[in-house]
């Protein structure tokens, strides 16, 4: 038993935080989300041929580094620690579900398009009835089938070049597809949000031709709830990361900050505050670091679906907290300013916010762990 | 990162899990699931025979050098044994006190004298301690100790005056540690001792204090010139917080997986009667359940984590959230299991004031969040100790 770092992932830890804290600074953060593309497609490239953290969960017979989920997490809770505005998480996401994809050659060359740089988003749901709730229909006429409807919430389609699509027939049985951004028929809108670190996109897809060939997988509703569950748990990552830097940027205020002839870190009112940020920021990092120990395991056969949905529920009701917790209580700590653009805690209060309902709230989590401790099952 | 033990220590686990299961029968079968936290009051003679019936299997001191009967047991095969004496419902150690505390700081601080006298009856199981730090006017604030000793030239003796408060199990002890000011003029930390003191004595008074659950498993111990002999103090005359203080090392968390085990027995207790009694269909208690759930499991994880931590035993963050943690989430099960209840909770069932065990769980989990370092005392130390924020200014402000 080790519930700690190896080497190599402590230097991967040190490294991206390094890393970050040179190209993801504050003025960095606040110019590439206010820009045009949404991001900076610069430090992309950097990271896609310097870092290669796009590479990271991909096999190494598709180009990628064929690493595990401790490693994306390490990576993730670095990007939320800085706010990154690039997408990482929309690739990882996208990663996550051509892994659970059927193993074709499509597949495999889509994989590869990842490690070298191109941006695929998932376009899974419009968020009507939830998150698993499918927007997309696929009207099969003789040769072709057509792709209609609407995916919302899609993590940096503006800026990507492909989407995964899932659709529903009218049986309502779900498939995968890959389609091409300018494909005919596809409208892609970038939406402006609150939290502008993480660029989202509405894609309304009209009458799309998709062939065979774009067909990724059939008789996804297993896939569509593994991918969630999964998808969850990167995003927990960047939580930890905003909950860890709300709380240190907060404390390093406080010392700094006098009042009363003592710096207001000496307050208990103040202390106490920390102290809690602090429980709830490591508690947080347990919970991730034990559903990336889960996702692997899972992966490899040797984890169950219940414990994969248990571990993912569990971090994301802590994380989602923890983030929104730190981060609110961070601008009480900051005062005045902390409600200025100047400062950065507001941008990790938007990021806390948008990440909290993104994928399931945690009081869905926690309804989704009370059916499995009180009703003996599933949701 | 591995979440699992290796083949070696599952072997171990089997072994532990085994002796456990064929020596917790016949006669200490009643004993099981008793003692501890709440319930130290009960079956106390039952269960110093069972410290005998461990001592026996080399159950005692698994941590300890072999030299003095130990196992010298690894760090996982300590969590192994607590987790394995958990789940067979092993009852509440007697002898904890003496294996885990008065032992290791003789193990660093004592003579050969005072190890070859007091360590041999704590491993045998023959011997019980009980611990003397609090008292009236020093409780949180544990520097501002009053309790007396002076050296008689005399007699050779040390005699001690004074009042401890909050001793567990005093009256079921044979010796107290005591934590006394030997240079009167002292203050704080300086000029304390740390003696070895035999409880049956004319110079020692017992009282027991009778808490909310109608029990008693404190006490109020008060020196009225009690003695005990030169070779008694543990360091030398002056350092005693430095020996008092070097315990909190010897603490790495190895017991918190065990614990854990019996907060999940009463987690399951009470998902068992909201099945029974409908109410885990209520919106409020679904979510309560369920954040109960993932409030255990976090805290199996910290804990990992603090056991997997830096060899030099320095307190790792995980290891300064975890009392903070386990203590109020303990108190809001209590709180959970009466709401579970409902109306049904208010009923005590035998007479006069016999509370049943969710009741006496929700009573006294209002203590966890005190004893031991209050919840704000704990914060204090996160926010001083890991996060580097400033003391807080001594003196008066009346």
């Amino acid at each position: 038993m080790k519930f700690a770092f190896t080497d190599e992932q402590r230097m991967l830890r040190d490294t991206s935080q390094a890393f970050l804290a040179a190209e993801s600074s504050s003025a960095a953060v606040r110019t590439a989300s206010t820009s045009e593309q949404t991001y900076d497609p610069e430090l992309w490239q950097k990271i896609c041929e310097d870092m290669y953290w796009q590479g990271i969960l991909v096999p190494e017979s598709c180009d990628g580094l064929g690493l595990g989920w401790v490693e994306l997490a390490i990576v993730l809770e670095a990007a939320g620690e800085r706010l990154l505005t690039a997408p990482l998480f929309a690739v990882a996401q996208s990663t996550v579900a051509l892994k659970l994809c059927p193993q074709t050659d499509i597949r495999d060359a889509l994989l590869s398009a990842i490690v070298g740089g191109d941006v695929i988003s998932l376009a899974m749901s419009d968020q009507r009835s939830g998150w698993s709730s499918c927007g997309v229909t696929a009207n099969d006429r003789s040769n072709t089938t057509l792709l209609s409807g609407t995916a919302r919430f899609v993590p940096f389609g503006a800026a990507a070049s492909k989407f995964l699509v899932v659709a529903a027939d009218a049986s309502g049985s779900q498939s995968v597809w890959v389609i091409d951004a300018a494909q005919e028929g596809v409208v892609t809108e970038h939406t402006p949000t609150m939290d502008q670190t993480r660029a989202m996109a509405t894609v309304s897809l009209e009458n799309v031709a998709v062939s065979v060939d774009q067909l990724l997988a059939d008789d996804a509703a297993s896939l569509v709830d593994k991918t969630l569950a999964l998808s969850r748990i990167l995003v927990v990552a960047d939580q930890v990361g905003v909950a860890q830097a709300s709380l240190d940027i907060s404390v390093d205020y406080t010392k700094e900050r006098s009042q009363f002839d003592r710096t207001i870190a000496s307050f208990q009112a103040i202390k106490h505050k920390a102290a809690d940020m602090m429980l709830k920021a490591e508690s947080a990092r347990s919970l991730l670091y034990y559903a990336a120990c889960i996702a692997d395991a899972w992966f490899a056969g040797e984890a169950d679906d219940a414990a994969l949905e248990e571990a993912a529920c569990m971090a994301s009701a802590c994380a989602s907290e923890a983030a929104f917790f730190n981060a609110g209580s961070g601008i009480q700590m900051h005062g005045g300013v902390g409600i200025t653009e100047e400062y950065d805690i507001q941008l990790y209060f938007k990021r806390a916010r948008a990440t909290e309902s993104f994928l399931g709230r945690p009081a869905e989590m926690r309804e989704a762990l009370a059916c499995q401790l009180l009703d003996g099952g599933a949701s | 990162m591995k979440l699992s033990f290796t083949a070696a220590d599952e072997q171990f686990r089997e072994e532990v899990a085994d002796w456990l299961n064929d020596n917790l029968q016949g006669e200490f079968a009643k004993v099981r699931y008793r003692g501890g936290p709440g319930d130290e009051h009960h079956f106390v003679d039952e269960r110093k025979a069972w410290e005998r019936k461990l001592a026996e299997g080399r159950w005692t001191c698994i941590g300890w050098p072999e030299e003095w009967g130990g196992r010298a047991a690894s760090i996982e095969q300590q969590v192994i044994f607590h987790e394995e004496y958990a789940r067979a419902g092993g009852p509440g150690r007697m002898g904890h006190i003496g294996d885990t505390l008065t032992g290791p700081t003789l193990l660093a601080f004592g003579s050969e004298a005072q190890k070859a006298k007091y360590l041999p009856p704590i491993r045998n199981g023959e011997a019980f301690w009980s611990q003397g730090y609090s008292e009236p006017g020093a409780g949180s604030d544990l520097a501002a100790i009053r309790t007396r000793a002076v050296f008689d030239e005399a007699t050779g003796q040390w005699q001690i005056t004074g009042q401890k408060v909050w001793t567990s199990l005093a009256h079921e002890s044979d010796y107290v540690f005591v934590l006394a000011r030997i240079d009167r003029e002292s203050k704080r930390h300086h000029g304390l001792g740390f003696f070895l003191v035999a409880l049956d004595q004319p110079g020692v008074t017992i009282r027991p204090i009778t808490q909310l659950t109608g029990t008693a498993e404190f006490n109020e111990v008060y020196f009225d010139d009690a003695v005990c002999s030169a070779d008694d103090i543990v360091g030398a005359p002056g350092d005693g917080w430095k020996v008092a203080m070097g315990l909190l090392g010897f603490e790495r968390g190895v017991s918190t997986l065990g614990q854990q085990m019996l907060f999940q027995t009463e987690l399951d207790e009470i998902v068992r009667i909201a099945k029974g009694n409908g109410a885990s269909r209520d919106p409020d208690i679904r979510q309560r359940i369920a954040e109960a759930h993932i409030g255990l499991r976090t805290m199996r994880y910290n804990s990992m984590r603090m056991l997997s931590g830096g060899e030099d035993g320095s307190l790792s963050r995980e290891a300064m959230i975890y009392k903070l943690y386990w203590s109020s989430w303990h108190r809001n099960l209590g709180k959970l299991a009466m709401d579970v209840l409902g109306p049904e909770a208010e009923l005590v069932e035998e007479g006069p004031y016999e509370l049943n065990k969710l009741q006496s769980l929700f009573l006294f989990t209002r203590a966890d969040t005190i004893y031991g370092g209050t919840n704000q005392i704990q914060r204090n130390l996160i926010a001083e100790r890991a996060l580097g924020m400033p003391k807080e200014p001594r003196g008066s402000a009346k």
